[in-house]
């Protein structure tokens, strides 16, 4: 099985869209992972049923319980991240600042610390309008551990294209270069890194692509909006050919982009001219890969 | 003051948002930048100044010392993040998975395993004006952010007085490096797109800050464009739409070159008069 990972560095280049297009293009071949689990929005376009829906735990946080506590104040001494403050002369724990290392546990001299898992957030399997399935996730509000969220879909959506004697996964990414995307991208067969020519684009484009050639993974690139700058679109011609990443397409600036969108529809299924041609032929090229 | 730009995803604006606003906001007055999205910064993009300071920016780890240590494995019972185990005759450290909590290292009975500094990414201090620009960029490869969007946060609270107009660009989504980014921020500015994607991402945004009993506004970018969900959504949910940034070709391009928009294009200009209008009101009403 083929796993094809689509990311950006940067937000707002198109990706989710060009992704969903993907996923529409490869109909019933494929199974489709959404593991921008922070900004989940391939949902928008593909109709999903949210069949199956489970929650996810990870990482702890402590809790004291103010009957065994003795306040000896240990637990408060040994916290790297100031999370156990006096208030009301209790000892009391801050969600947002546990990290979760359960130090405060070990040390507490009665026990009074618990530590217990959190509902980060929960995911899916779930039908979606091109006749396959999609893996998709939502992440708590404020939640930590996305990183392990993504893997979670990953992993799921990997077992179901096997179960299903699917040829290939299609993964919309996450931004950044941080434990998310290491996580999407571990595992993968092919990148493709869409892009945007403009100062932060480029900037984006190079970093996260560090990060790829850390994985050694092959990877091509879209450059979308690639008439807004030329310069910018040579620019990236250049480290591309440099770097030896294969240009897949370059795609003009078009607000179809935002009307297919609105419509909950991908930009082939809305536009029958350019842009359809430009995306069915990159995907025959990314199959082929 | 603290004001932090953010947004439910990536791409709507928020760095441009934040660079005008700074940078006109200075041609007036003492204002400080800071871009706290370590994982991809592009603040420094947009703004020219002067370096003046640059230091590199740690996080601590364990590093074994075989000499004393008995392998009694206590170090891999007590790391939450298998960050540390016993292989063998050997202790193992993985530096990336490490949260630096100083368990194994106190808590070993040899005191085998001392703390140790690892360097997880860079800051930077530019000025230019009356505008201080700070940005911190982590080492590829690293993948906490949160330590160092923290020590940048300690950095720029060392390094200003209170009442200075502090500019956050907070790194996207709604996980826990946006927490860090947000939390201490007096005032949450919300960019988004008048989109179903913008909408949706937004709405995440507001819950995750409602959550933080944060005070907020609603920039909507690339106003015409999409549809009017997004100003339906606010309405009903009294959150006040403090401007409205033009869709115009013309932007994207003048963005794309790395430039400040306002100084060319008179609608962003009115649009982020009213932002600061709105921030001043703040300021008078909760003594800022
Ligand atoms: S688990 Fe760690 S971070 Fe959380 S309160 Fe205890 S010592 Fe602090
Ligand atoms: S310092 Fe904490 S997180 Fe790091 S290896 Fe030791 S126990 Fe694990």
């Amino acid at each position: 099985m083929k796993e094809i990972v689509i990311i950006s560095g940067k937000g707002g280049t198109g990706k989710t869209s060009i992704t969903a297009s993907f996923a529409y293009l490869g109909g019933k071949e494929v199974i489709v992972a959404d593991c921008d689990v922070d900004a989940a929005d391939m949902h928008l376009l593909m109709q999903p049923d949210r069949r199956e829906s489970e929650d996810f735990y990870s990482g702890v946080l402590a809790e004291i319980n103010q009957e065994k506590c003795i306040k000896c104040g240990k637990c408060a001494e040994v916290c790297r991240w100031d999370a156990i403050p006096v208030i009301d002369n209790k000892y009391v724990v801050q969600s947002l600042d546990c990290e979760g290392c359960g130090y405060c546990a070990l040390v507490c001299p009665t026990d009074a610390i618990s530590m217990n898992e959190q509902n980060v957030g929960n995911w899916h399997i779930s039908n979606i309008k091109t006749g396959t399935k999609m893996v998709h996730a939502k992440l708590g509000v404020g939640a930590d551990n996305s990183g392990k969220l993504v893997a979670k879909v990953k992993n799921e959506a990997k077992a179901l294209a096997e179960k299903e004697g699917k040829e290939i996964l299609i993964v919309d990414g996450s931004p950044g270069i941080g434990c998310p995307v290491v996580s999407s991208l571990s595992g993968a067969s092919y990148v493709v890194l869409v892009t945007e020519p403009s100062v932060s684009g480029i900037h984006d484009l190079k970093r996260v692509y560090e990060l790829v050639k850390k994985f050694g993974i092959r990877a091509g690139c879209i450059i979308n909006k690639a008439d807004i700058n030329i310069n910018k679109s040579n620019e990236i011609h250049s480290f591309v050919k440099k770097e030896n990443i294969n240009l897949i397409c370059e795609i003009p600036y078009d607000e179809d982009f935002t009307k297919a969108m609105t419509q909950g529809k991908t930009i082939v299924e809305f536009d029958n001219g350019k842009i359809k041609q430009i995306l069915d032929e990159s995907w025959e090229k990314i199959k082929k890969i | 003051m603290k004001i932090a730009i953010a947004s439910g995803k990536g791409g709507t604006g928020k760095t441009t948002v934040s660079t005008n606003l700074a940078s006109l906001l200075a041609e007036s007055e003492d204002v400080v930048l800071t871009d706290l999205d370590v994982e991809e910064p592009n603040s420094g993009l947009f703004i020219s100044g002067d370096k003046i300071h640059e230091e590199d920016k740690f996080k601590m780890i364990p590093k074994w010392k075989k000499d004393e240590c008995i392998l009694c494995g206590n170090c891999q019972k007590v790391c939450n993040f298998n960050a540390v185990m016993k292989l063998g005759k050997m202790i193992m450290v993985f530096p990336e998975l490490c949260h630096g909590c100083y368990a194994c290292s106190e808590l070993c009975p040899t005191k085998s395993l001392p703390m140790i500094p690892k360097k997880m990414g860079e800051l930077q201090h530019f000025k230019s004006g009356n505008l201080d620009f700070i940005e911190s960029k982590l080492i590829i490869g690293e993948e906490q952010a949160v330590p160092l969007i923290k020590q940048t946060l300690d950095y720029v609270d060392e390094n200003f007085p209170e009442r200075i107009i502090k500019i956050f660009d907070a790194p996207p989504g709604t996980s826990c490096p946006v927490i860090e980014a947000t939390k201490d921020a007096d005032l949450i500015l919300l960019v988004t797109e008048p989109t179903p994607f913008g909408l949706h991402d937004l709405i995440l945004a507001i819950d995750t800050m409602r959550e933080l009993k944060k005070d907020m506004g609603v920039i909507i970018n690339r106003f015409g464009i999409g549809d009017t969900n997004v100003e339906k959504y606010c309405e009903e949910n009294n959150i006040q739409i403090i401007a409205k940034i033009p869709n115009m070709r013309k932007i994207a391009e003048i963005y794309s070159d790395g430039n400040l928009l306002y100084p060319k294009i008179s609608e962003v200009k009115v649009q982020l008069e009213n932002i600061i209008s709105f921030i001043s009101e703040y300021q008078q009403e909760n003594a800022l």
